[in-house]
């Protein structure tokens, strides 16, 4: 307990740029990968490959790279200067999306081919079909597996740590700095992890509840 | 067909073929729906009466001819086309209602979305149209809590809440428990009384005697036979025809 309280200043610093960095690229990704998916639905064959491309190459990579890439690679290429902090999000950004992509994607394909006819036999046009129709009904399907995707970025913020962002993933390395217990300063991490993963949860359960779609 | 008789149409096919692969399933088809007339689609299964059927709002594309609506060729893909659609009201067999909004917005969506209606017009308009169907309590009910003859009454509520011009109807009573027929059926023989313009493909004999002006009889993707009712099932012509009746007669 002494580990905690008496380093709190790490600790705060260190969750807080987790929480930051997870919240905005949550949202970027979850905004990226559902175009992505709607694109890998999408009647025209250059935007379906365009899609299975991106997501191809970004997923299959690790994310140590994709962020290394950003965080060293990226100022090479003289374009707008950004902060560490900026580039994890891009990073964890572009490489979140392509979990949300198919998330929502396999929800699409949930969604009974009737539904989309029904909605284009009143006259929607493709755009509101998808957004007034068939993506509502989607992410109802697939909140579990969405949630599993912004857990796991929860957690892959600390990847971040290796490069400059001090965020939770890099308390331990600052603790050590400070001569405190390793073993005891990893364990409240891990504890506090837990903790955000379970609130998580909590707001899973709570949609799941509140979205059921009965057929 | 005269050219006279082929203007004043309101759905009007012409010389239209489709496949799916090696399968020619609709072959030079020729129909012209005039004004408030009632036309009843029959025949045996995978005669093509169905893809007749979702041809003319373009939910099937077809390979050669032409479909016009109200003497407006039926447009590509796009805005256009979505605008057409709005005048074409449909009603499938599986209802297909919105799974996700309530009885109500089901109702409402088109209007609200494509006709740019304000919601308390919309939701007044969607009210009465549910009562006509006899449907009206159960407005704020997700589409699952229904009985699958009052999501058909909500579907056909649907449709006609975007004033179409004409209403097509997919098999509407064959996904529907034999005692909710005929609670479809009666909507939808009110509905031609009131000189609403129908192209129906049904298997409901029943319907085709009591409300329509025309019978088509459709096989192997052909328009074998189009009679007045009675003519049709009193004294077919074809032998493909009295075949398929001396079937039904049988039960």
């Amino acid at each position: 307990m002494n580990t905690l309280l008496n380093n709190s200043d790490l600790f705060i610093t260190g969750f807080r740029n987790t929480l930051i960095l997870f919240f905005f690229a949550g949202i970027f990704a979850l905004i990226l990968g559902t175009i992505v998916a709607t694109l890998r639905v999408s009647p025209i064959p250059a935007m379906r490959a365009a899609a299975t491309l991106y997501i191809n190459v970004v997923r299959n990579t690790p994310l140590t790279l994709v962020l290394f890439f950003f965080a060293l690679g990226y100022p090479k290429l003289g374009l707008v200067e950004i902060d560490f902090m900026t580039a994890a999000t891009v990073g964890l950004s572009l490489y979140t999306a392509t979990y949300v992509a198919e998330a929502v994607r396999s929800g699409i394909n949930t969604v009974p081919v009737g539904q989309a006819e029904a909605a284009r036999a009143i006259g929607l046009p493709f755009t509101q079909t998808l957004t007034l129709v068939i993506l509502p009904q989607a992410f109802r399907a697939v909140i579990p597996p969405m949630f599993s995707v912004f857990i796991a970025l929860l957690k892959n913020t600390t990847v971040a740590a290796g490069f400059s962002v001090a965020e939770a993933g890099a308390i331990r390395s600052n603790l050590s700095e400070r001569g405190e217990p390793a073993m005891a300063g990893l364990l409240w991490v891990a504890l506090i992890f837990v903790l955000l993963v379970f609130i998580l949860s909590f707001v899973q359960r709570k949609l799941e509840k509140k979205w059921k779609v009965a057929r | 067909m005269t050219i006279q008789a082929a203007s004043d149409a309101l759905v009007s096919l012409n010389g239209v073929n489709k496949h799916y692969g090696q399968l020619h399933v609709l072959k030079d088809i020729n129909l012209q729906v005039k004004k408030g007339e009632v036309v009843v689609v029959i025949g045996p299964s995978g005669s093509g009466k169905s893809t007749l059927c979702r041809a003319i709002n373009r939910l099937e594309t077809i390979d050669t001819g032409e479909i016009s609506i109200d003497g407006k060729k039926l447009p590509e893909e796009g805005k256009e086309l979505a605008l057409l659609r709005a005048d074409v009201g449909m009603v499938f067999q599986s209802f297909n209602l919105f799974a996700h909004k309530t009885i109500l917005e089901n109702v409402t969506l088109g209007p609200i979305k494509v006709k740019k209606l304000d919601k308390a017009t919309a939701d007044k308009d969607a009210m009465a149209l549910l009562e006509r169907v006899g449907v009206g309590q159960q407005a704020p009910k997700m589409p699952a809590q229904l009985s699958g003859g009052q999501q058909q009454r909500v579907a056909i509520a649907r449709a006609l809440a975007m004033k179409p011009k004409v209403m097509l109807f997919d098999e509407p009573t064959s996904a529907l428990d034999p005692e909710m027929i005929n609670e479809v059926l009666d909507v939808m023989v009110q509905l031609a009384k009131e000189g609403m313009t129908m192209i129906v493909v049904t298997h409901e004999m029943g319907f085709a005697r009591k409300a329509a002006d025309r019978v088509v009889f459709m096989a192997d993707g052909q328009i074998v036979e189009d009679a007045k009712p009675e003519e049709f099932f009193t004294n077919p012509q074809s032998n493909r025809a009295k075949d398929f009746l001396s079937k039904l007669l049988t039960h």
